[in-house]
């Protein structure tokens, strides 16, 4: 990349991402890192992150999107500041993970692959987050919350409604 | 690699070590049922189809990537097989939808013919089957997603095969989906159709065939493409229609041919100019307001019969001139020079020339099995490829190319004034200057740069030159070649019987076969043939030709330069060109689609082309050619010689209906002592002749015959001194083809879709 | 934080250091840490594939394949690079042990990386964890530079002439690439579809280069087996099955959570006394013993030692050694539901057994479970999932189908009582309405 370019990344990310091409043997190999960096800044996969992952990359876009849409943390519309990710599978199910996603449908309003009308939180139903002997338990963006019950949910959307608030403008914007 | 012997259901077989066993099986008639394993793609195991038991391994095996070894046992046809089989089609019919009765690949289909032989005719099914909406990518591609079985031969034919690598797979699970490249489901491609021609079902559709017709219900007719040099074997599927027979298919059927699995996007779509409402079916004859306007046959063949007539006797042939084709057949040219010399008694004769043949054929001579046929090029183990872009203007060359380096590792190397795509594919590739092809012969003779000494190092050679090379350097590159050692060569022209054009005589010093019109030899015995040369092309085409009359037949010299505007004009065409639009006589032919007769491609092999369509009105040129002659006066049974001589018949096996009855007939006269009569319209009546005239037309018949393709020798000796070249090489592009490509509306549709792709990423 | 349990049976080797703030590279070191790959690199490449054999050590992704004889089969001699691949992408639910060893112990890791370099002559290594752990891929990254720092990793590792590099990397959601090959894939920056195998990863790996790949697990037991010696380690264990397992008991008891015990240990005691018996005072209605793609037991057929070869005998799998445990509150079928739902997500499409079948049988399922279901559709599924077993591309189809053989197997009636419109009484998930024809 050109340091004239137009990029859609901030500066800071192009240097990341500048640093992660050169870390593998074989430059292909920081693609899926990119995309899962670049949807953290820009919130989606969006067809102007997949031009420039491939340019970065040197492959062409359809082989990008080939391989972005297999996995499933990628997504392809634009999720809310916070990505509520509710567990259900087995070991959470059988510790009320449907109940955890149940209340976070009614406190905020959407269906799993819903973003609120103010774009602060998105909602996903996921298949398992590596938590399954502290279950139930959901992912905020990156952030596990462990054991929980109905009752802690609107603690939880409290306590990032601040966070959003003492940090300002939304990193999506 | 060395024989193994295993055995499969009780059967020893052989075949040596590493072979896969599918192939082996199929080779031994022991049918593997496979969707996602075709020949020369990479492996992928991925349908489950082809399970089989191996003794001693506790999993099955996929027969597509188990390679067989010494003592080997398999089972294929136990009852755990069959019920692999039955399940694995029972899962895939699932989801597919059973739109067979509306579906394109009905009776076409290898889901259809799998489920017909390893059952699944219960369905188990009770859920709702995943529906998504069908994606046009292209006017030549459509995709109808739940079809798709996702076998990937598309994606593998498109980036192995084609080295374009325009189709992928996204999403995961049942949620796979064939994606193409462009943004909106577009396809950015070369659009040759091959994805479609690979799909196993119904999933990948062609936009000019699909919902046409039911695959019973067309006629499978097996002939040459019509547009590039090529030549590559097409089957058109031809359904009768009120007014006569309609192409509404062109395919790649059973992948016999020249071709093998190739064919391209004007193989496969550019078949509709035959079709076009652009088609003249009337004879026209400019009136006394000077407008063309529509006649009977009888008048239009009159008039320009007695036009011709009377310039002849009163000026002598040389004030005709006569303009051949590089489409028309090779009997047709032939007769088309045959008439020039004979009837009209004029050497002005030629054809827009397309590459070199002349300076080839003399360059080569005394040198035997130095001409490489296009086979040659799927397996030669270096080739060095001088000019020219063949990805656009030659693709079945690209693609033997292509696919001789990728699955035999062929070196290529590539000589060229400009970077083109199959540099990819070369070893090494020397940059020229434009006119660098006059040098190139010495650059390589010394042999000092790394290219030119790799290539002196190759212990063979199959050199390609293109039409960029003519005259001189045409000529020194071969005798470089020759003094190397071990070299085959082959000359790039541009259409589909440019090569014919040459071969036939085309030309107004030289005979068919490249015999000087001064010394005849065999052509001795034509009546009245004139010894000098005459006018060559750009002479007759000049504005000042000073011509009384021209004959142009299939030809379209007015687009580029402007005629005389005082010589009488007949032209026999399938559209008002610019040429016709001028003509006093327009004469309604029938393409090369519409008619019988031989094409040489420009590698000199020859093959079999047959009446696939009709159109009412038209005529084809052989029998306009002999219609003008028979009301000029002259002797028909001298030009044609029907009913003269020896019948050399094939009880019609493989010439067609029409010709067949003709022949069956003669064959049967002549076993009987009585006169055999060949109609003197029909062009196989030439044919005795040619093989016995032309030097290099003395063909294997029975393969001939048969579909396949026949390579012809250049003659041995020739004794002649090639004129100074005159050649405009056509530079067509994947999607156009001359005058004939501007008719066919699907590469015109194909063109724009890849030109505004073009435009708008260029833009962004 | 994920809680920390612990239990007077538990044998603590591999989690000896949880808790402890081993994260950091020098409390890692006080706790003997970066020991092993100094006497490694004394003794050299054989006598680490030796000790690891001798060890009883078998690998803890789930197939138990002998972790020195995985080594053993590198080619000595390769014009490629060989690579270490550490796989932890752990994806199969129930399973979250390496979670902790990330979260509490990255420098086993890298040091067993390091010694599997040393007996492979590999240089390099990687280590994959799955795109939902990016805190603990940052606990790693800062791992991964400290050693870095002080030398570990390098040009010349603890100043000697032997090569190690270590590179991390993140996935981004996908079970199957958990599979060896399909993780080098994804590795290599594509689609995580598997390989044709053969050629095996030890031969043709990534990049083209002799690989080996193993569990997170295994490697982080590695520098253990060095320090302890080869034969007390193997003595821990069951016969043929050396050493401990992270056992993660989750579901439907008093108290989940990581459990390191001996191999062989017996499943009813993790059940009943270790993880605190079944919790709120219910019933035991089966447990999973594997993680969600090994075929479920019966209350009655969970007494038996956990190691490889005894729940194999029991008819299923010790697979990752995520035992999970079902109550009488739970509906089998809707537990089978959500399991192949989870495949059904997690198929990567590529073979038509699996693609499709997961795909039928979560449909299936979850019209049975809203009680839409008809007699013939029980067979139906057991039928798909029979023809699915065996016959697919990769293990992902076997993990869908065994389970659901054994589900419908084992609790047939309770399938039977879903049908004729009467839909689950237990059910946690929505119910979707189906229209009769």
């Amino acid at each position: 990349m050109s340091a004239e370019s137009i990029s859609v990344f901030s500066p800071k990310l192009e240097a990341r991402l500048d640093a992660l091409v050169k870390k593998y043997p074989v430059k292909r190999s920081a693609l899926i890192p990119m995309l899962l960096y670049a949807q953290d800044e820009v919130g989606y996969i969006s067809d102007a992150v997949v031009a420039e992952v491939a340019i970065r990359i040197g492959i062409t876009e359809l082989e990008v999107r080939n391989a972005a849409t297999y996995y499933s943390m990628l997504r392809f519309k634009p999720a809310g500041r916070y990505h509520v990710q509710v567990c259900t599978n087995i070991s959470c199910m059988l510790r009320g993970g449907y109940e955890i996603l149940d209340r976070f449908r009614q406190e905020l309003g959407i269906e799993p692959g819903g973003v609120t009308a103010d774009g602060m939180f998105s909602l996903e139903e996921v298949q398992c987050i590596g938590a399954c002997c502290w279950a139930p338990a959901i992912q905020v963006n990156y952030d596990d919350h462990d054991e929980l019950k109905p009752d802690l949910v609107p603690g939880i959307l409290s306590s990032y409604r601040g966070k959003a608030k003492a940090e300002g403008k939304t990193p999506h914007a | 690699m060395p024989d193994v012997t295993f055995t499969v259901d009780g059967k020893k077989l052989t075949a040596p070590a590493g072979t896969l066993l599918i192939d082996a099986c199929r080779k031994a008639c022991i049918e593997i049922p496979a969707f996602c394993y075709y020949p020369g793609l990479s492996l992928q195991a991925a349908c489950r189809m082809c399970l089989v038991r191996m003794e001693k391994v506790g999993k099955l095996q996929t027969a597509c990537t188990t390679r067989v070894a010494e003592g080997q046992i398999f089972y294929t046809d136990t009852p755990e097989i069959a019920q692999v089989r039955k399940a694995n089609l029972q899962l895939l019919l699932g989801n597919h939808p059973l739109d067979c009765p509306v579906c394109d690949a009905g009776g076409e289909c290898e889901l259809q013919d799998m489920t017909f032989k390893y059952g699944a005719g219960v369905s188990l099914y009770a859920e709702a089957k995943n529906h998504r909406e069908e994606q046009q990518w292209s006017p030549a591609v459509f995709y109808d997603r739940p079809r798709c079985i996702l076998c990937y031969r598309c994606i593998r034919m498109c980036g192995e095969g084609m080295d374009v690598w325009a189709l992928g797979v996204n999403n995961r699970g049942a949620d796979s989906a064939i994606v193409p490249n462009g943004a909106g489901h577009q396809l950015d491609c070369e659009q040759c159709g091959m994805c479609i021609d690979v799909c196993p079902v119904g999933a990948l559709t062609s936009g000019s065939y699909r919902y046409q017709t039911r695959p019973w219900e067309m006629n499978h007719v097996s002939t040459v493409c019509a547009h590039c040099a090529d030549g590559c074997k097409v089957t058109l599927g031809v359904r009768s229609t009120p007014e006569g027979a309609a192409i509404v298919r062109a395919d790649n059927r059973d992948k016999s041919g020249i071709n093998g699995d190739f064919l391209c996007a004007k193989g496969r779509f550019g078949f509709d100019f035959a079709g076009s409402d652009e088609r003249l079916t009337q004879p026209l004859i400019r009136n006394a307001e000077g407008k063309l306007a529509p006649a009977t046959w009888e008048q239009a063949i009159r008039t320009a019969a007695a036009k011709l007539k009377e310039i002849r006797d009163a000026k002598g042939g040389e004030a005709i001139g006569v303009i051949g084709s590089n489409r028309l057949t090779n009997e047709e040219n032939y007769l088309l020079q045959k008439f020039a010399r004979t009837v009209l008694g004029s050497n002005n004769i030629d054809h827009a020339r397309t590459a070199d043949y002349p300076t080839f054929v003399r360059a080569l001579a005394g040198h035997a099995d130095k001409a490489a046929s296009l086979r040659d090029l799927a397996s030669a183990p270096a080739i060095l490829l001088v000019g020219g872009n063949p990805t656009e203007e030659h693709p079945l060359l690209a693609w033997h190319l292509r696919t001789n380096v990728r699955l035999n590792h062929a070196r290529l190397y590539i000589a060229n004034s400009a970077p083109i795509k199959l540099d990819r594919q070369a070893k090494a590739v020397q940059q020229i200057s434009a006119d660098g092809y006059r040098k190139l012969a010495s650059f390589l003779v010394h042999g000092e740069s790394d290219f030119a000494k790799t290539i002196l190092a190759e212990e063979s050679l199959l050199v390609v030159l293109s039409a960029d090379v003519s005259g001189k350097p045409l000529a020194d590159l071969i005798a470089w070649g020759l003094k190397r050692g071990n070299v085959r060569f082959a000359l790039l022209g541009a259409y589909a019987n440019s090569r014919g054009a040459a071969d036939m005589g085309l030309d107004p010093a030289l005979l068919p076969g490249y015999v000087p019109v001064d010394k005849p030899g065999p052509f001795a015995e034509y009546t009245n043939l004139p010894t000098t040369p005459g006018k060559n092309f750009a002479q007759m085409t000049a504005a000042d030709s000073g011509l009384d009359a021209l004959l142009i037949v299939g030809a379209n010299p007015a687009a580029q330069t402007k005629l005389d505007s005082k010589t009488f004009l007949v032209v026999q065409d399938l559209f008002l060109t610019e040429t016709a639009a001028q003509a006093d006589v327009v004469l309604p032919a029938a393409s090369l689609y519409e008619k019988s007769g031989t094409l040489t491609n420009t590698f000199g092999d020859v093959q079999m082309v047959r009446k696939a369509a009709d159109r009412p009105g038209v005529k084809p040129d052989f029998e306009i050619l002999v219609r003008l002659a028979e009301a000029m006066g002259a002797e028909i049974a001298k030009l044609v010689p029907f009913g003269k001589r020896g019948t050399t018949g094939d009880l019609g096996q493989s010439r067609g209906a029409e010709a067949g009855e003709a022949d069956r007939h003669a064959v049967w006269l002549e076993a009987n002592n009585l006169e055999p009569r060949l109609s003197p319209f029909d062009p196989f009546a030439l044919f005795d002749e040619i093989a016995r005239l032309v030097p290099g037309y003395s063909l294997d018949r029975i393969n001939l015959f048969a579909s396949n393709d026949v390579h012809s020798a250049p003659p041995a000796a020739s004794n002649f001194v090639p004129a100074k070249a005159l050649i405009a090489p056509a530079r067509d592009t994947l999607f156009t083809s001359g005058t004939l490509g501007r008719y066919s509306q699907s590469l015109q549709q194909l063109e724009q879709h890849q030109t505004r792709k073009q435009a708008k990423s260029a833009a962004d | 934080m994920p809680k920390l349990v612990s239990h007077p049976d538990e044998v603590k080797i591999i989690s000896r250091r949880f808790g402890q703030g081993a994260e950091k590279i020098d409390r890692y070191i006080e706790l003997g840490g970066y020991e092993a790959v100094k006497k490694c690199l004394a003794q050299g490449s054989d006598w680490i594939i030796n000790e690891v054999k001798a060890s009883g050590l078998r690998g803890r992704g789930g197939a138990g394949f002998s972790t020195g004889m995985k080594w053993s089969f590198v080619p000595k001699q390769s014009a490629k690079p060989k690579y270490i691949l550490v796989n932890g992408d752990e994806s199969e639910p129930g399973t979250c042990k390496d979670h902790l060893i990330f979260l509490h112990d990255p420098h086993s890791v890298i040091e067993g990386a390091i010694i599997a370099g040393l007996a492979v002559g590999a240089k390099m290594g990687f280590i994959y964890m799955r795109g939902e752990y990016r805190t603990l891929l940052e606990i790693m990254e800062r791992a991964v530079a400290d050693a870095y720092a002080r030398g570990f990793l390098g040009k010349n590792i603890f100043g000697s002439d032997k090569e190690f590099q270590i590179i991390t990397q993140t996935g981004a959601g996908a079970y199957e690439v958990g599979e060896e090959s399909a993780l080098m894939e994804s590795l290599e920056g594509k689609r995580g579809v598997p390989r044709i195998k053969p050629p095996f990863p030890a031969v043709v790996g990534l990049y083209g280069g002799p690989t080996v790949i193993n569990n997170a697990e295994t490697i982080a037991t590695v520098p253990h087996v060095i320090n302890m010696g080869a034969a007390a380690y193997a003595a821990v264990g069951s016969p043929r099955n050396g050493g401990t397992r992270l056992f993660g008991v989750s579901g439907c008891v008093e108290r989940p959570g990581v459990y390191e015990l001996p191999m062989g240990y017996n499943l009813k005691k993790i059940i009943y006394e270790v993880a605190g018996g079944i919790r709120n005072g219910r019933q035991l209605k089966a447990v999973v013993p594997g993680g969600s793609s090994t075929p479920v037991l019966l209350p009655d057929e969970i007494d038996i030692g956990m190691d490889f070869d005894q729940v194999g005998k029991a008819g299923s799998m010790l697979g990752s050694a995520a035992v999970i445990v079902l109550d009488d509150q739970t509906c089998m079928v809707e537990f089978a539901l959500r399991t192949i739902s989870f495949y059904r997500h997690e198929s990567c499409g590529w073979c038509i057994p699996c693609r499709e079948g997961t795909d039928w049988l979560k449909k299936s399922l979850t019209r049975i479970h809203a009680g839409f279901g008809e007699a013939t559709d029980i067979d139906t599924v057991r039928y798909i999932a029979e023809n699915m077993l065996g016959h697919t591309f990769c293990p992902l189809g076997d993990a869908a189908a065994m389970p659901t053989i054994a589900f419908v197997k084992k609790f047939r009636q309770e399938f039977e009582d879903h049908l004729n419109g009467k839909p689950c009484p237990l059910a946690k998930m929505g119910l979707p309405q189906f229209t009769v024809v």
